[in-house]
Formats: C-alpha cells, structure tokens, sequence
C-alpha cells in the first residue's frame, strides 16, 4: 500500500519535473525570439548609424545636392518631407477624427458603422504603391493638381487616414461613460459633451496615434512616386502646387537610381540617417505625449 | 411571468381604448386636470427593444418633499428615474408608451427641448462622477454651457451651489485643486452642487449613498432634507432604512410595476399590498 502510494508520488514528481523542464525551454524560446528581434533592430541601426554618421554635417543638412548629386546635402529633400508632412497632417487630422468622431459620439451604432469600421481596417492592409495610384489618378489627373506637394500630401493623407480614424475612435471610447452622462444630465447638447468633456479627455490619445501614423507616412516613397516628388530640383517648392524633394525618395533614388552609385553611398546612408532620426523623433513626441496625458489623467485634470 | 404577460396585454388593451376618443379628450384632459403637479407619469410602459422593463406605472408627485423610490435590484428604478428627464433617450432600442408630464407639459413631445428639460430636471449618479477638472470648473461646467462667462457671476454661482450642497466650507480654499482629489462622500456633495448650479426644480438621485461611506451618507441625507424644502427630490434607494428616515411619499417597485405609492409613514407601518408588506418586513430582496 505504502510503496504504492510512494511510488505513484514519485510518477508525480516525475512528470512535475519534465513539465517544469517543459516550461524552461519553452520560457527561454520566447526569450530568444526577443533578443532575435532586439538584434535584428540592432544590427541595421548600427549599420545606418555607423556608415552614415561620418557624412552627417552642417553643410549636409542645408545645403543643395552639387555636382550631378554626388556632392553636397540634402537641404531640398529635408524640406519638402516637412512640407508634404504638414499637408498630410492639415489632410487626414481633420478628417480623420471628424470621421471618429461621428463614427464614436453621433452615428447610431448598427450595420452601417460596422461597414464603415471594418472598411477603414481594411484600407490600412492595401499596399502604398496602390495609395499611390490612386493618389495619382484622383488628386494628379481628375483634380488637376498636377504632379504636387498638395496631391502627395493627400495621397498620404490617405495613406495614414486608417491610422487615425482608429487610433481617435480608440481614443474617444476610453472616454467614461459616467463622464458624458453626467454632461447630458446638466443640459449639454452632444457637441458640447464632446467639445467640453469628451475631446480634452481624447485629444492627447488621438494626437499619439495620429503622429505614429504620420512618422510612418513620412517615410513612404511608393505613394509620392507619381504624385509630386521629383528627382531632383534647382529650387525648394515655392508653392503647395510645386514639385518637390523627399527623404525617402531621394534615398532610393541615391540607392538604386544614381548614375555612380558606389560613389555616392555615403550620402545615401547619411540620408538613411536623417530620416530615421526623423521617424524616432516622431515617435519618441508620441511616447513623451503619450506620459504627459497619464501624468494628467493620474493629477485628475 | 404569466402575471407579466396578462399585464402587459391588459395595458395594450387600456391604451387601445384611451387612444380612439384622443381628438376631443386631449384637450379636455389639460383642460380639467389642471392640477399642478410636479411630476405626474399616466400608464408608462417602457422597454428596452423587446425587452418591457416597466410595466403601467401611474404616479403623481403633488408637492415639493422628498419621494424615494425602493424595489429590489432590477426591477426597473433607475429605469423609470432616467424616465423623468429623458436619459433613456441616450440608449439606442429604447421605447415607451404612456404620459409624463413635469409641471403640468408632457415631456415626451416631438417638440419638447431635451436640453431644457434637463436643466430643470437634475440628477445625481449611483457613483459619484465629477469631470476630471478643478472643483470650480465643475460647478461652472453647467452655467458656462449656457454661455455664461462673467467670472464673478461664475464666482457667486460656484459659491452659492457649494454651499447650498454643505460642501463650501470644506473646498473654499481649494477651488482650483481637482475635483478627483475629494473624497467619496465629498465629490457626491460636488455632483449635488454641479446639479444645484444649474437652478434645476426637481432633483434625480439614483441611490446616491450606495457607493459611500456611512458618516458621508449621514451628511447627504441631511442635504436632502435641508434640499428638500426648495427643490423636488425624487431619490432611488434599496436601503429601506434610509427611505423611511428621510422621505415623505414613498413607492415600492416590482418587476417593472409600482406596486405601492403612498405616503412614506403609512407605507411602512401599513402597507396596503401583500407584496410590499412582504419586502419591508424583509421576506424577500
Ligand atoms: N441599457 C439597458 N439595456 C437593456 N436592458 C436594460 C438596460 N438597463 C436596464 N435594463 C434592464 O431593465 C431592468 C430594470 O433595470 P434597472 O432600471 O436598472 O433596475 P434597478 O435600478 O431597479 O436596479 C433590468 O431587468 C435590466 O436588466
Ligand atoms: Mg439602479
């Protein structure tokens, strides 16, 4: 009776112990994943940092590409990323969270705003380069922009749309209900819910998602191909109807397009670096945004 | 449930029979029940989609005092308080059948003002929810959506609700601190006060206490009462103590009925119905 029992204890311990070795490989494949990723992240950082560091000066940041672009800065592409991105933003802010907004505080909800959501989702799986066209047959040809800051703007406007109607209606839905009851139970109207009590409460989670959907624009090359962004000009834009000079367009024009492109690697890779620096910039304002909004929501204001 | 569904098909036949003299006798039904009534409900039903969850509730509430309404969880209080300034509007599905009218107006006209209604008609909230702004900004939230600017006016009306809700003295010194830095008991007062600052006539409580604790309860029911002499106050509790200690008229409810209403004195010590005397004396709920 006793071994039996002894024994069974001891089956117990045993499949206690291979569970427990199990749990150990398991645990440490997970980890391994992470530290792949960590590396893989590591690697091309370091590869951009330590190729490009070196052409990374005063003069490269604000000055024109020289002598056929194997000489000089990147001064023309800096800007026009700065203005195409300030036109996406005045584009997709105000329609994005219009639309959330409507989606979120006014529409009944049902089958129609489901379509509606389940559309939005999905336009942020369909490929840049589609943006792209589209961009091109819509704001370049039946707008008549032409070729211009104001058509890629919109184009990746478009592009980053899904991104902010989803990050604002997020945003909107952390909003308590108690908050908006005891708004309506005061005799406000449903804008003034929203004006007064819903957007103060949303607007740093809707700024958030907005500026990680904006870094990612900034950095598309497909949908400014065929809408505005040029190889290269004498001039900066001097109008929302001009063409202009992209970061990430003149990178890959450096890096497969260029009639020496061994000679002008550097500048690629500096280029590289700029706009990697752009894009953490962005992100690291989200993330500092992001803290301040708690810091808030914690103080009670 | 059978007893429901032969109510319900009871009241469909009542409003089927009200509803074909209509032309002559709506006129004359203002005309002869010119009573001033401050909150009078005639044969509501609401339902929540398909789903009735008050079933021909009648009531008047003739004069200012304090009227509480008790009832076991879920059998359709706050539904019928959220009634009385149109909140039930705000969840999609929501219908109703019946007459409410708030001094002497039905207030489920294609033309009535939802937002004024709710100016006179405040409320207060089972949990205390102040915005997430200063103590000042919540007492100004109301009178400033009304486009009132003039800060010492702002000033009077934030002083004034305060301490028309007992809470001034302890805040004064710290209006512009947030109103999430209160204490339970303390941010219920300033959800009175919030209430108060809109000049309401009738005050909504939906078990304001049940989230507080006993000596912050103890002051909020001696509000009501020192409220009670100027303002309607219609509160909802499940604490049956509490409803005989500091109303005037009380109503049982019932699975979506209103089984009893009558003054709060006699209700208690003599209650007409089995089903009330059964819940008071503690037999079931
Ligand atoms: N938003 C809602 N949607 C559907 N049913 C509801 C809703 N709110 C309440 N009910 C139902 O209506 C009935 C009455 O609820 P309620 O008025 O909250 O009761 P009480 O306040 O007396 O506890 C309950 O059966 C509840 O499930
Ligand atoms: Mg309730």
């Amino acid at each position: 009776m006793k071994t039996e029992a002894l024994s069974r204890g001891i089956v117990l311990e045993k499949k206690k112990s291979e569970w427990r070795s199990y749990e150990l490989v398991g645990f440490w494949a997970l980890r391994l994943t992470l530290v792949l990723v960590l590396l893989i992240l590591g690697v091309i950082v370091f590869d951009i940092v330590s190729k490009g560091a070196g052409v990374i000066n005063w003069e490269f940041l604000t000055q024109p590409p020289r002598v056929g672009m194997t000489e000089g800065g990147i001064f023309p592409a800096i800007v026009g990323t700065f203005y195409v991105t300030m036109i996406t933003i005045a584009f997709a802010v105000p329609l994005g969270v219009g639309a959330a907004i409507y989606l979120n505080e006014y529409a009944v909800q049902g089958k129609f705003t489901r379509l509606v959501r389940m559309s939005v989702r999905n336009l942020a799986g369909v490929p840049s380069i589609v943006f792209g066209l589209f961009g091109m047959a819509i704001f370049v040809k039946i707008f008549g922009f032409g070729p211009s800051l104001i058509a890629a703007g919109f184009t990746l406007g478009l592009l980053t749309l899904p991104v902010t109607v989803t990050a604002s209606e997020e945003a909107l839905r952390t909003v308590p209900k108690a908050y908006r009851e005891g708004s309506f139970a005061l005799g406000a109207t449903r804008w003034q819910v929203v004006r007064t009590v819903v957007l103060p409460r949303a607007i740093p989670g809707i700024l958030t998602g907005t500026i990680l959907g904006l870094a990612r624009a900034a950095g598309e090359t497909a949908p400014i191909l065929a809408t505005g962004a040029a190889f290269f000009l004498p001039h900066l834009p001097d109008s929302i109807r001009s063409q202009f000079m992209a970061l990430p367009y003149h990178l890959f024009i450096m890096s497969t397009q260029h009639h020496a492109i061994s000679q002008v690697r550097p500048i690629a890779y500096g280029t590289a670096l700029v706009l990697l620096a752009l894009v953490c910039l962005l992100n690291l304002a989200a993330v500092l945004l992001r803290k301040r909004y708690r810091d808030r929501v914690a103080k009670g204001l | 449930m059978k007893m429901m569904q032969t109510n319900s098909n009871v009241t469909l036949e009542e409003t089927r029979v009200q509803e074909d003299p209509k032309p002559e006798s709506t006129k004359l039904e203002t005309d002869v029940e010119n009573e001033y009534c401050e909150v009078k409900v005639e044969n509501l039903n609401f339902f929540y989609g398909s789903v009735q969850a008050l079933f021909n509730v009648t009531i008047k509430v003739q004069e200012k005092g304090v009227a509480a309404l008790i009832g076991p969880s879920g059998c359709g209080k706050s539904t019928f308080l959220r009634v009385l300034n149109r909140m039930n509007d705000l969840i999609p599905g929501t219908r109703l059948e019946g007459k409410v009218s708030i001094h002497g107006e039905n207030i489920y006209t294609p033309n009535t003002d939802v937002v004024n209604l709710r100016k006179k008609v405040g409320m207060v909230f089972q949990h205390p929810n102040p915005f997430p702004k200063s103590i000042f900004d919540n007492i100004a939230y109301g009178p400033r959506i009304d486009g009132l600017k003039d800060k010492i006016m702002l000033s009077e009306i934030v002083e004034t609700s305060l301490q028309g809700a007992a809470l001034w003295n302890e805040v004064k010194d710290r209006l512009n601190e947030p109103a999430l830095a209160l204490s339970g008991g303390q941010q219920q007062r300033l959800c009175i006060a919030r209430a108060l600052a809109v000049k309401p006539r009738i005050l909504l409580m939906d078990e304001p206490t049940s989230a507080i604790d006993p000596i912050a309860t103890q002051k909020i029911e001696d509000l009501i009462r020192d409220l009670c002499a100027n303002y309607t106050i219609i509160i909802v509790t499940h604490n049956m103590q509490q409803a005989a200690r500091i109303s005037d008229h009380t109503g049982f409810f019932l699975q979506g009925e209103m089984v009893e209403w009558g003054k709060t004195s006699s209700l208690f010590t003599n209650p007409e119905d089995q089903r009330t005397e059964d819940y008071i004396t503690g037999r079931f709920g």
